[in-house]
């Protein structure tokens, strides 16, 4: 996380190359070489989902954090991106078993299955998904930009209940049964191409893609949020959220780069919308409420609002957390040294109450979150530890950049 | 026209007791945030909070008792709330307050879907409210005969409070302009917690006439009522406690009117209680548009 356009050589770029080589290779291990046992099914899943919110947050963050625009409606466009993907990337032999309700789908095309016709099943399926997650981004950025000519207009908290609302409103269209025939109305979308799908032919191996491509997809996307928060939009984005009259005042066409923010964000919060289709491999349109965006903003919340590596450090410790390290206080019992105890209060949905907890404690009393809002960098973290370990003053100067 | 109020009577008078249920909401949200400037997005939950004291406290407890004890404990829930999530954040930017405000809302949906475990609660018929009237033909329940007459006492009173007595002074005082009347020697936390505390108690009797008329509670179920009422709130003009009150009528009615779509207007399908949930929403977007500061709000103008 680093301004690209540095004219000198980034300390950054070598370790991180580093880092991303090993993120590469531990994956694609995960998914070819390493055998399936207890803890690998526990590490999968919750790597998948990491990358997902991470990228969600992130694009919260841009609109949130950097901008300043207190929008709620990303459940809305999530939702918009999950079913644009899943209904264009249903395989025709599986439509008339998914729209069984409606007999049959006005949808009549399948774009991985278009692709792969060409240029073979499982090359199309790949590329054919990442077509359809570009596609379910600009469906839902078009819509934010629809929705944005009123509503940007608004004051702080005015915004906030008016991206709710068309939110919610969003969400009763999905589930409208005219409609049925392409949303399948309130029933859910299956059978669409998912993270399992994801395989490539190289030299006559088949090389799974399964928990790679999350992060392909995230990575890229975050990239370039990155890029655009470093570039000049993104000073002026900042200037608005510091002021928003003086911003206006030199010269920012507030409407014009609030606009770019609301869309660049809904059209991730869409990509990612269509990731987490792919994850959970069924769609439904009801769990998309409100209380969705506010997992993701206290997630931001948590990692620090306007940092971009604080959210995503966030995402990873909340989806650990709730899908993994903490799901013993949901059975009822914990494992003490080899000795099962069973603890009386422990029980489904202690976890959520534990967690809400301590989400408060760091909304009260540690508002700025993980990384408040800094960016982790290698150069820091060298400097840090040289200066821990008092070797010389000078180096410290060579602080976190941001 | 008779015939078709006649015909139709059943969604009318749903339509105006949940109004008057959506009407005690409102008044919470429009109360605080005329004073803090804040959308307490907890207000919903205490509402579905007061339902379930209610659906656990009558297993043991005489239905009077359970009642008076859910207001009293409901006003006290509103004050802690107050007390401990927001006042830390007094001098804190707005936005942070919002967080914590969603925050809160997060650990008392959390809360009850840990003590419901996540299975909805029958609600207990109180046997006075849950008595069937006959009205021109039409067979309701009394708790929406009585909501709206209760709505508007109870309303009267609290304009009462807040015209005639010296508290009811000090609120609008601070909402009116918070430093100075803090110089002028207001109490300003003690207004604040009485302005929770009248909230929350409104919520709670809104809470017990709301879930009468409906089987069940669940720990989702104050999220919609909630967000409807501060629709409510921001159409009357937020801030302005008539306007709350003429809002969630307007909302309660149209919506009902929306759900009785297929026999009113003789269009079969059955979409229309979805959108009757995303009539408010447009409602809300469209009012902002045309008059941001609502029916009857005040008009706010920027510093720099």
């Amino acid at each position: 996380m680093e301004t690209l356009n540095n004219k000198k050589r980034n300390p950054n770029t070598i370790p991180a190359i580093i880092c991303l080589a090993a993120v590469v290779v531990l994956l694609l291990l995960l998914d070819n070489v390493l055998p399936a046992n207890e803890f690998t099914l526990m590490l999968i899943p919750v790597l998948k989902k990491s990358a997902i919110y991470a990228l969600l947050c992130v694009s919260m963050n841009l609109l949130n954090g950097f901008t300043g625009l207190f929008s709620l409606g990303q459940a809305g466009f999530m939702l918009i991106g999950a079913y644009t993907y899943a209904i264009i990337s249903i395989p025709d032999a599986d439509r008339d078993t998914v729209y069984m309700y409606s007999e049959g789908s006005d949808v009549t095309f399948s774009i991985p299955e278009m692709l792969g016709n060409v240029i073979g099943k499982n090359a199309g399926n790949f590329f054919g998904a990442i077509i359809c997650i570009i596609l379910a981004g600009l469906v839902a950025a078009i819509f934010a930009a629809l929705i944005g000519i009123p509503v940007l207009r608004l004051k702080s908290d005015y915004l906030a209940i008016a991206t709710l609302g068309f939110a919610e409103i969003i969400r009763a269209v999905c589930q409208w049964d005219k409609l049925e025939r392409i949303t399948s109305g309130s029933f859910q979308l299956r059978k669409y191409v998912d993270f399992g799908d994801m395989k490539l032919q190289l030299g006559g191996m088949t090389i799974k893609f399964s928990s790679l491509f999350p992060y392909l997809i995230a990575g890229l996307s975050i990239l370039f949020i990155v890029a655009l928060i470093n570039s000049t939009y993104g000073r002026a984005f900042k200037a608005i959220r510091d002021d928003e009259v003086a911003a206006e005042a030199m010269g920012i066409n507030l409407f014009k780069h609030k606009m770019l923010s609301f869309v660049v964000s809904s059209f991730f919060v869409g990509v990612g919308g269509a990731l987490l289709a792919m994850y959970q491999t069924t769609i439904q349109a009801s769990p998309f409420k409100s209380a969705m965006t506010y997992e993701i903003l206290l997630i931001v919340v948590i990692g620090g609002i306007g940092s971009i590596s604080g959210s995503c450090i966030g995402a990873f410790l909340f989806t650990a957390c709730n899908e993994w390290w903490l799901r013993f206080l949901d059975s009822g019992s914990i494992n003490l040294f080899g000795n099962k105890m069973s603890v009386p209060f422990f029980r489904d949905g202690f976890r959520k109450v534990i967690f809400s907890v301590i989400i408060m404690v760091v909304v009260l009393f540690f508002s700025k979150g993980i990384m408040g809002d800094k960016e982790i960098s290698f150069a820091g973290m060298g400097a840090k530890l040289k200066a821990l370990s008092g070797k010389s003053k000078k180096d410290k100067k060579v602080k976190e950049e941001a | 026209m008779v015939e078709f109020l006649h015909n139709n009577l059943a969604y009318l008078i749903n339509g105006i007791s949940v109004g008057g249920q959506y009407a005690l909401i409102a008044i919470g949200y429009t109360m605080v945030y005329g004073i803090l400037r804040l959308i307490n997005f907890a207000h919903g939950d205490v509402f579905m909070i007061a339902g379930l004291m209610v659906v656990y406290m009558s297993t043991v407890l005489p239905m009077w008792l359970t009642i008076v004890l859910t207001l009293i404990m409901t006003a006290v829930l509103g004050f802690f709330i107050e007390r401990i999530a927001y006042r830390p954040l007094r001098s804190a930017p707005r936005m942070s307050v919002m967080i914590s405000a969603i925050g809160v809302s997060y650990l008392l949906q959390n809360c009850a879907l840990y003590f419901t475990g996540g299975l909805a609660q029958s609600f207990p018929s109180i046997s006075f409210l849950t008595k069937p009237v006959n009205i021109w033909g039409t067979s309701v329940i009394m708790a929406k005969v009585i909501t709206p007459f209760l709505t508007l006492i109870l309303i009267f009173l609290l304009l009462f409070l807040i015209k005639k007595t010296k508290i009811g002074m000090a609120m609008r005082a601070v909402s009116k302009d918070f430093e100075t009347s803090q110089l002028m020697g207001i109490r300003i936390n003690l207004v604040i917690s009485v302005t929770f505390i009248i909230g929350c108690l409104l919520a709670a009797i809104g809470s017990i006439l709301y879930f009468t008329c409906y089987p069940s509670v669940q720990p989702t179920s104050g999220g919609m009522p909630g967000l409807k009422a501060f629709v409510a709130a921001v159409f009357g003009g937020i801030g302005s406690i008539p306007g709350a009150v003429i809002g969630a009528f307007i909302i309660g009615i149209c919506e009902n009117i929306i759900k009785g779509g297929a026999s009113i207007f003789g269009i079969q399908t059955n979409g229309w209680t979805t959108f009757s949930d995303a009539f408010s929403f447009a409602l809300l977007i469209v009012i902002l548009m045309i008059k941001p500061t609502g029916l009857f709000g005040e008009k706010s103008t920027d510093k720099v």
